[in-house]
């Protein structure tokens, strides 16, 4: 089994608290059903979207982070699979898709 | 009933809470900081899972919110003022937002709010739909949908009260003169709420059953608190939580009315009930005798009876000649119409009927058509008691008053078919 990170990108926020609320209940079930085959390494975190970025030999802040707002990174989750297909697979199951958003996949190099 | 999502309770504690700390004027700051806290727990939860108690989860995460505005805005803005300047200086601000965010407190804020929401420079309506958005977590959308109104029309209502409610000088003050008169006025705002829910106009169920759960809630809320747990709100729990009692049988699972005589008492929620009867009990002590109290107390006749046949109606019939004097209105003296009707035979019920004042008022109201249909079916005049019902039919107020209605026309046919 190999690791492989899934990075949430962009992804609308719900208009309202009942909706948030069921858009969450989706994300903890599909969480758990990654968990209960045995695919989930590290449920990871969210991030806030506020940040900033240092960049260049001048080490330039910028507030953060970056051009176009839908590719901001919400969170992350490290996941085990056979090979990036299958983990690519497991992606689709994600709710983040409702929303317009969308989940990069990314082997973690392996020595 | 169905388990409350989190959000309809917890939205109300954290802007009540919030609004006291910031003070009225700042209501709309109140709600973005109570939204913001709440939609960025639930982005964490989604990847880390939902805590054990996440209603604490929450409150933390509102006061945590709370303290950052106070710091970052403490300059730039004018907050409670009987906060005094405990948020200006970093020994007390956090021991002062601890304490501001106890449980005890925070129910405090709630009842401060409802009596606020209630003031008499906003209109009956609007009290009822602010309750519903500010304590109770309802977006415009759900208000609309609850009232069968449009949502432009919710929206305007609402932001006008806010408007009026941001005007006042601050949160109400439970210790404030005008503490009885204000209490009538709450309590006859949860009377219309669970009465919405009950009886009113939105044709799904499960939106009804949350406006009666919420006005149990609240009135729970008042009845915990010294100031106002009179005799009166007392008899006002009591009332909704025996009328409750019976919601699940009210309504079948194709959403169609049952009329009271053909519930299955089995579904009655015998829990309610009880907890019915005792606070009716409690509510009977000191001389004041609220609508209320009679209110309950027919509920409680026809929450003790074993079926529609058993039940004591001269005692009913009784207590609406009580009702009638204390709250005089056509739809009161129809019920106690019915009552006698039940209690005498048909013939003094459609007497009684004929009675009333003011009958005309009542012409677009269907169970008067529906209760003149009744007495004619029962005294076998099977074909007058059809053309009532149609009359009913044609002022149904939604589709399952109109299915209701049509089964009993429908009824009356099968009789009259069945005697020729």
């Amino acid at each position: 089994m190999s690791e492989f990170l899934f990075l949430y990108r962009g992804g609308q926020r719900a208009s309202d608290a009942a909706e948030s609320d069921k858009v969450m209940q989706k994300w903890v079930a599909w969480m758990e059903d990654l968990g209960s085959k045995g695919h989930l390494k590290d449920r990871g975190q969210p991030l806030d979207p506020a940040g900033k970025v240092v960049r260049g030999k001048q080490k330039v802040v910028t507030d953060g982070p970056f051009p176009e707002s839908k590719d901001v990174v919400g969170g992350y989750t490290l996941v085990t699979a056979r090979d990036l297909a299958q983990a690519a697979e497991l992606s689709k199951g994600c709710p983040i898709f409702d929303t317009d958003g969308a989940v990069e996949v990314r082997p973690v190099m392996e020595m | 009933m169905v388990e409350e999502p989190l959000y309809r309770r917890e939205s109300g504690r954290m802007i009540a809470a919030l609004t006291r700390i910031f003070g009225i004027h700042n209501l709309a700051l109140a709600e973005d900081v109570a939204q913001d806290a709440f939609c960025r727990a639930l982005e964490i939860w989604r990847l880390r899972g939902v805590p054990d108690n996440p209603a604490a989860w929450l409150m933390t995460a509102a006061k945590r919110r709370a303290i950052d505005v106070l710091r970052r805005e403490r300059t730039a803005r004018r907050f409670a003022p009987d906060l005094g300047r405990l948020h200006e200086s970093e020994w007390t601000l956090v021991p002062t937002l601890d304490a501001m965010f106890e449980p005890s407190a925070i129910k405090d804020d709630q009842l401060r709010m409802m009596f606020s929401c209630c003031s008499p420079r906003i209109s009956e309506e609007a009290q009822i739909a602010l309750i519903l958005h500010l304590l109770c977590g309802f977006s415009v959308g759900e208000i609309a949908a609850a009232f069968l109104s449009s949502h432009a029309a919710i929206e305007k209502r609402i932001t006008r009260a806010k408007h009026a409610l941001a005007q006042s000088s601050g949160l109400f003050d439970l210790a404030d003169r005008d503490l009885p008169k204000r209490l009538a006025s709450v309590q006859r705002s949860l009377y219309l709420l669970f009465n919405e829910g009950y009886h009113g106009a939105s044709p799904e169920s499960s939106v009804r059953a949350e406006l009666c759960r919420e006005a149990i809630r609240l009135g729970a809320l008042l009845a915990d608190h010294p100031s106002t747990s009179t005799p009166a709100t007392l008899a006002l729990c009591a009332l909704m939580v025996l009328n409750a009692s019976r919601l699940a049988a009210r309504v079948d699972a194709l959403g169609n009315l049952n009329a009271l005589a053909d519930q299955d008492r089995s579904l009655w929620d015998k829990a309610l009930i009880e907890r019915g009867i005792e606070l009716l009990d409690r509510s009977a002590i000191g001389d004041e005798l609220s609508e209320y109290h009679i209110e309950a107390a027919i509920s409680s006749v026809h929450a003790r009876s074993c079926g529609a046949a058993e039940t004591d109606w001269k005692k009913i019939a009784s207590l609406y000649d009580l009702l009638i004097r204390a709250k005089p209105s056509p739809v009161v003296a129809l019920n106690r119409a019915i009552a006698y009707g039940h209690a005498e035979g048909p013939e003094r019920g459609l007497a009684e009927i004929a009675a009333i004042d003011d009958i005309s008022r009542l012409e677009s109201y269907p169970f008067y058509h529906a209760a003149l249909g009744e007495f004619e079916l029962r005294r076998g005049e099977s074909t007058r008691a059809r053309e009532h019902f149609d009359s009913a039919r044609k002022v149904a107020r939604n589709a399952a008053e109109r299915r209701f209605l049509t089964q009993r026309a429908d009824a009356c046919a099968a009789k009259s078919g069945a005697s020729v």
